[in-house]
């Protein structure tokens, strides 16, 4: 494999403590090594530029079965934007659900190495799989979803965490899957009786247990297991004006909790597309709703076990899609967009509408306000990731867009000036006393050093530190510069990006494909006759596919896999 | 249709049009004759047999097939899909006239171009 | 005394049981029965060893004689006549896997073909509707276990889909239908009193091609407004009727098929039908459903909506992909003349097309990848047969609940047939050859 030194570049890398000096960056054999170990090394000239470590995504949509439906049931979505194919890339289309080839390339070209695929359904976890090994580049990881899993609803009613435990553990290896997601906790289940959950005290219907029982129950089976990364978990109530008091009552859940987790996380809880769950008021008027940010982000800068991802909207023509599948069918009654939906036997849901937030509207800014107030009023970057809940509050090739608005003041200002409702939002929203901007430090740590560390991954990815990954990236970025539109430029056009010590983007062009891995988690757990029991009943009496035929075969589906393993026979 | 479209079973179960007993009585036919079933768009000889799944006066059945598609409307009115069901058909008796095998009567069909 | 192989997946139907047993001879190379499958899936498990099988390709002559060539003569002859068209026309995706598909999708690419299914003669104007307004569905357990009410409109199961009542929509005991049948009303809608029309609770005798109207018409009963007193042929009592029915439910479930997509109305029948279902989702819970036909034409339409961003008609002729059924779908190329060959593969068109198409297939360079003897490889200059897939060579299928299944081998091949993945791979590098990529 060929060495590279990058040297002169202005590095941000709070593993290491780097902090914008110039410091010279060298990979050999695929990882990052110290620059005296490379003796034959191709040197880029990072001169004027900003240097940083691989990204790491928490959470996107884009790989499965309803970023699929997206795709096929919006042909619009690729008007205006299908490009050919060029050298080695393929042709690529989709403006708000990319194909898969475009994925990759819009991660390559944001420097990004490794993306968490939000939300797998178990029982269409090959599709997920499928379209991961067709994104070329980066690495993927996939969470099912666990929250409103019949098997989950009936241990957790009787407190059962070795069983769930046992459970998770056998689906984790079934799907080749990687933790735990929790989305809308027993609201889904109901919502195959068309029903929902409004509070975490609600009763999920015929199973009898409440969202709180839910959230408790898969926090403690994580931490039972000691999984890399924490319970993930999208609240009941998402987008509702008022929600903010059931996303305090879920976050107070994890209270009292202590991560037990060999891969270095700090974290119990993980709450995605905070800006979703962040709203005050009774209605999207702006006589009546108001942004809670700043009450959600106090709460959560005093607790030293949480961490989230923002969630910001980008005030684009985008389509949501989510396993919340009641506030999709909500959502097309609101918007009067087509709408599909997807009930999964025994596991889940996924609704899919298409959605515009239109900026001037005073909906759509205020909205896209708190998103942006969450990571102004964090106290601890490392703990506040960056995320557009890619496709639902923006498509994914924006986050050079939401990184310009969080660094620059001017920027947000020039949003909320140019918005007809902006005084309005300035008035029901916090953005308008915010001056803070996010320094590229800080940034390094919402997109990569946290993330990493979130995940359990901050021995591979997030630093330059010798040992790690050889993902780093050259963002044609001075910190010298004062013009805001440099930043959303620089951060979606990669002028170096190398993964795993292979150049991908050799002076802003893609000229390599990569190796991308697919990771997994295989969890030891001991015997369990009785979990065993009750997934051949199951199978056996509720499931259409035989268990036999459930278990994605690594050898198809997964080409080049890394497997993290871990011991929870203890 | 499993066992092989050149075999005689496939013509023996789509070479074939299922009609009402009253449009059987009407056509002054016994069943199991060879009738010419032709539409705006072609011709074609099968079998008439009597509805297993009628009664359903006025409506003729042809098993999806080469059978049907010599007669069936190919507009797709900017569809894409053939207007394969609903097509006006005359039927008459063609007692002396063979049902082909689909493989002969595709490449007769080609040929005579 | 002979070895049983559990778990196989049945590669006929949409339906895609994977809980088929296929009885193997001791030394392994004969299938000798298959037990849970249908007869249809039966006879394809079983014929696929048929003694008068094809196991070269072969090359029809100027006379209408055929001369067997090898597979390095047909995969020139592919790849030749692929890569000089200006629009190749690569149809057929459906009884074949996912492998194959994406090798198949990555040839496409680089020949500038039009790529299309086999939904463009059965559930395109599904696809299409989905475009327009959307489809509330669910995975067919969700029927198993919670559907009470169940309506066939336009398509007839005990036939088509054989075992789809028995495990899915109508016999099962699930968990929360543990009565089975007894725990659900079956309506059926169809101009004919078929077989499954036997098995229901209601028929409606519909007059053939007016499905849009009745549908309508459930939309406005639903809502208790005033219809006409016969709607489609359908006295207005038992549109009220089955309005009721359905919304009485705790969740009513609508399965179609060709009755509404191939009658006049088309893709807008089905619009009308998911407008039911969404309607109905403001009473109780409710989903519909098409039925697939062939057992992979749901994954050609998923690999090439992930890869490209359109489940069929899809037109890679400009170098990036542009779909416009009516303009780029297979039949109307046809009749205009657009394509200039024609490679088919896991589908007989020249069967299942109106006779004008195939006309002019029979005309063009072309190639008919089956290991079967068929109306379109009749037709073609080159027939190349392949292993079965599901038997032969596993691969991923995708159900018509689009729950992605791997088939499995269950035997070998005969002696050197390849499959169509090995196929599609060595014309995919002969084309990259002849293209200089």
């Amino acid at each position: 494999m060929a060495e590279y030194l990058i040297k002169n570049g202005y590095v941000y890398d709070p593993i290491l403590g780097i902090n914008g000096d110039k410091h010279d960056v060298a990979i050999k054999d695929g990882k990052m090594v110290d620059a005296s170990a490379v003796k034959n090394a191709k040197v880029i000239d990072a001169n004027g530029m900003t240097v940083m470590a691989g990204g790491v995504d928490i959470h996107a949509h884009i790989a499965g079965p309803k970023l699929n439906i997206g795709r096929n049931f919006r042909p619009e979505d690729k008007l205006f934007n299908a490009k050919p194919g060029q050298g080695i890339k393929h042709m690529v289309a989709g403006h708000s659900v990319p194909t898969t080839f475009k994925f990759g390339y819009i991660y390559a070209n944001m420097g990004y190495g490794f993306a968490m695929e939000a939300a797998m359904p178990p029982l269409y976890a090959r599709h997920t799989h499928e379209e991961i090994r067709d994104t070329p580049i980066i690495d993927e990881a996939a969470l099912p979803v666990f929250g409103n899993n019949w098997f989950v609803l009936e241990y957790l009613k009787n407190h059962e965490i070795e069983n769930t435990a046992a459970y998770i553990a056998w689906i984790l290896r079934a799907t080749k899957g990687f933790g735990i997601k929790n989305v809308n906790p027993g609201g889904t289940e109901a919502w195959a009786w068309g029903m929902n959950c409004s509070s975490i005290h609600d009763n999920v219907p015929y199973f009898d247990i409440t969202p709180a029982e839910i959230v408790t129950g898969l926090i403690e089976a994580n931490e039972y297991l000691g999984l890399p990364h924490s319970m993930h978990v999208h609240g009941n109530q998402l987008g509702e004006p008022g929600n903010y008091k059931t996303t305090l009552e879920t976050l107070a859940l994890a209270k009292g909790y202590k991560p037990n987790s060999k891969f270095g996380r700090d974290q119990v809880l993980h709450q995605t597309h905070l800006q979703f769950h962040s709203y005050g008021g009774d209605s999207y008027s702006s006589k009546s709703f108001e942004s809670k940010s700043k009450e959600v982000a106090d709460y959560i800068n005093k607790q030293d076990n949480i961490t989230f991802d923002l969630g910001v909207v980008t005030l684009d023509d985008t389509t949501t899609m989510t396993a919340d599948g009641p506030f999709e069918q909500h959502l097309s009654h609101m918007n009067h967009l087509k709408w599909a939906n997807t009930d999964v036997e025994l596991e889940t849901a996924a609704g899919v509408v298409p959605f515009q937030y239109r900026k001037n509207t005073f909906i759509a800014v205020a909205q896209w306000a708190v998103g942006l107030e969450l990571a102004l009023y964090a106290k601890d970057p490392m703990k506040c990731f960056l995320t557009t809940d890619a496709p639902n509050a923006g498509p994914l090739w924006r986050y050079p867009r939401v990184i310009k608005w969080l660094m620059s003041e001017q920027a947000r200002n020039e949003v909320l000036d140019d918005a007809k409702y902006g005084e309005k939002v300035r008035d029901r929203c916090y953005i308008g006393e915010l001056d803070r901007e996010i320094s590229l430090y800080e940034l390094a740590a919402m997109t990569r050093a946290g993330t990493a560390k979130a995940l359990g991954l901050g021995n591979m990815f997030g630093s330059l530190r010798p040992g790690m990954e050889g993902d780093v990236v050259v963002y044609p970025y001075s910190p010298e510069s004062e013009n805001p539109e440099d930043i959303e430029y620089a951060f979606g056009n990669a002028k170096y990006f190398i993964k795993g010590g292979e150049m991908i983007i050799n002076d802003g062009e893609i000229v390599s494909n990569g190796n991308k891995r697919t990771f997994w988690v295989d969890c030891k757990v001991n015997e369990n006759a009785q979990v065993q029991h009750d997934i051949e009943e199951k199978f056996k009496r509720y499931y259409t596919v035989g268990l036999n035929n459930y278990d994605v075969n690594e050898k198809t589906f997964l080409p080049n896999p890394h497997r993290i393993e871990v011991d929870a026979t203890q | 249709m499993e066992s092989g479209k050149e075999k005689p079973a496939y013509t023996e179960a789509c070479g074939i049009i299922e009609l009402d007993p009253e449009d059987i009585k009407k056509l002054g036919v016994w069943r199991n004759t060879n009738v010419r079933v032709t539409s705006e768009f072609g011709s074609v000889i099968v079998k008439a047999i009597e509805a297993t799944q009628g009664p359903h006066p006025g409506l003729g059945w042809i098993p999806m097939g080469p059978w049907a598609n010599q007669i069936i409307c190919p507009k797709t009115y900017s569809t894409g899909m053939p207007t394969f069901k609903g097509t006006p058909v005359t039927v008459e008796v063609a007692n002396d006239e063979q049902v082909l095998g689909s493989i002969e009567l595709v490449t007769l069909a080609c040929r005579s171009e | 005394m002979g070895k049983i192989v559990t778990d196989v997946v049945c590669p006929f139907c949409g339906t895609l049981c994977d809980d088929l047993e296929v009885k193997l001879s001791d030394d392994g190379k004969e299938i000798l029965e298959v037990y849970n499958a249908c007869a249809i899936g039966a006879t394809k498990f079983l014929h696929s060893q048929a003694s008068d099988r094809l196991l070269r390709p072969r090359m029809q002559q100027d006379d209408g004689t055929w001369k067997e060539v090898s597979y390095d003569e047909a995969v020139e002859y592919t790849a030749r006549i692929l890569a000089d068209a200006k629009k190749p026309l690569m149809y057929g995706w459906s009884s074949t896997s996912c492998e194959a598909q994406e090798v198949g999708a990555g040839i496409g690419e680089m020949v500038g073909a039009v790529m299309d299914n086999t939904a463009t003669v059965c559930h395109g104007p599904s696809l299409i509707a989905l475009q327009d307004v959307g489809m509330p569905s669910c995975t067919l357990g969700e029927i198993k276990n919670r559907a009470d009410r169940v309506l066939f409109w336009g398509c007839n199961p005990v036939h088509a889909h054989p075992r789809h009542m028995s495990r899915y929509s109508i016999f099962p005991r699930g968990f929360f239908t543990g009565k089975g049948s007894k725990s659900r009303k079956v309506i059926v809608v169809d101009p004919r009193c078929t077989d499954s029309s036997k098995m229901a609770d209601v028929h409606l005798q519909i007059q053939q091609g007016h499905d849009y109207e009745l549908l309508d018409a459930l939309r406005v009963a639903f809502k208790g407004k005033e219809l006409p007193d016969v709607v489609a042929g359908i006295p207005k009592e038992k549109i009220y009727e089955a309005a009721e029915t359905l919304k009485s439910g705790r969740f009513s479930v609508i399965f179609f098929g060709m009755g509404v997509t191939h009658s006049l109305g088309k893709n807008h029948n089905i619009d009308e039908a998911i407008a039911v279902t969404r309607d109905l989702n403001d009473y109780t819970k409710a989903a519909i459903m098409p039925m697939r036909g062939h057992y992979n034409v749901t994954g050609s339409g998923q690999v090439w909506g992930w890869q490209f961003g359109f489940p069929f008609c899809l037109d890679l002729s400009r170098g990036f992909a542009r779909y416009n059924p009516g303009e780029t779908s297979s039949n109307d190329l046809l009749r205009r003349d657009e394509v200039d060959a024609v490679f088919v593969l896991g589908s007989d068109p020249g069967a299942h097309f109106p006779i004008s198409s195939v006309k002019k297939i029979a005309k063009l360079p072309s190639v008919c990848i089956d290991p079967h003897i068929t109306p379109t490889s009749a037709v073609c200059k080159l027939h190349v047969p392949v292993a079965f897939v599901g038997i032969e060579v596993g691969g991923c299928a995708y159900r018509m609940d689009n729950v992605p299944i791997e088939t499995r081998k269950v035997i070998d091949p005969p002696e050197g047939v390849l499959t169509d993945e090995e196929f599609l791979s060595r014309v995919s590098d002969r084309v990259k050859e002849l293209k200089g990529v």
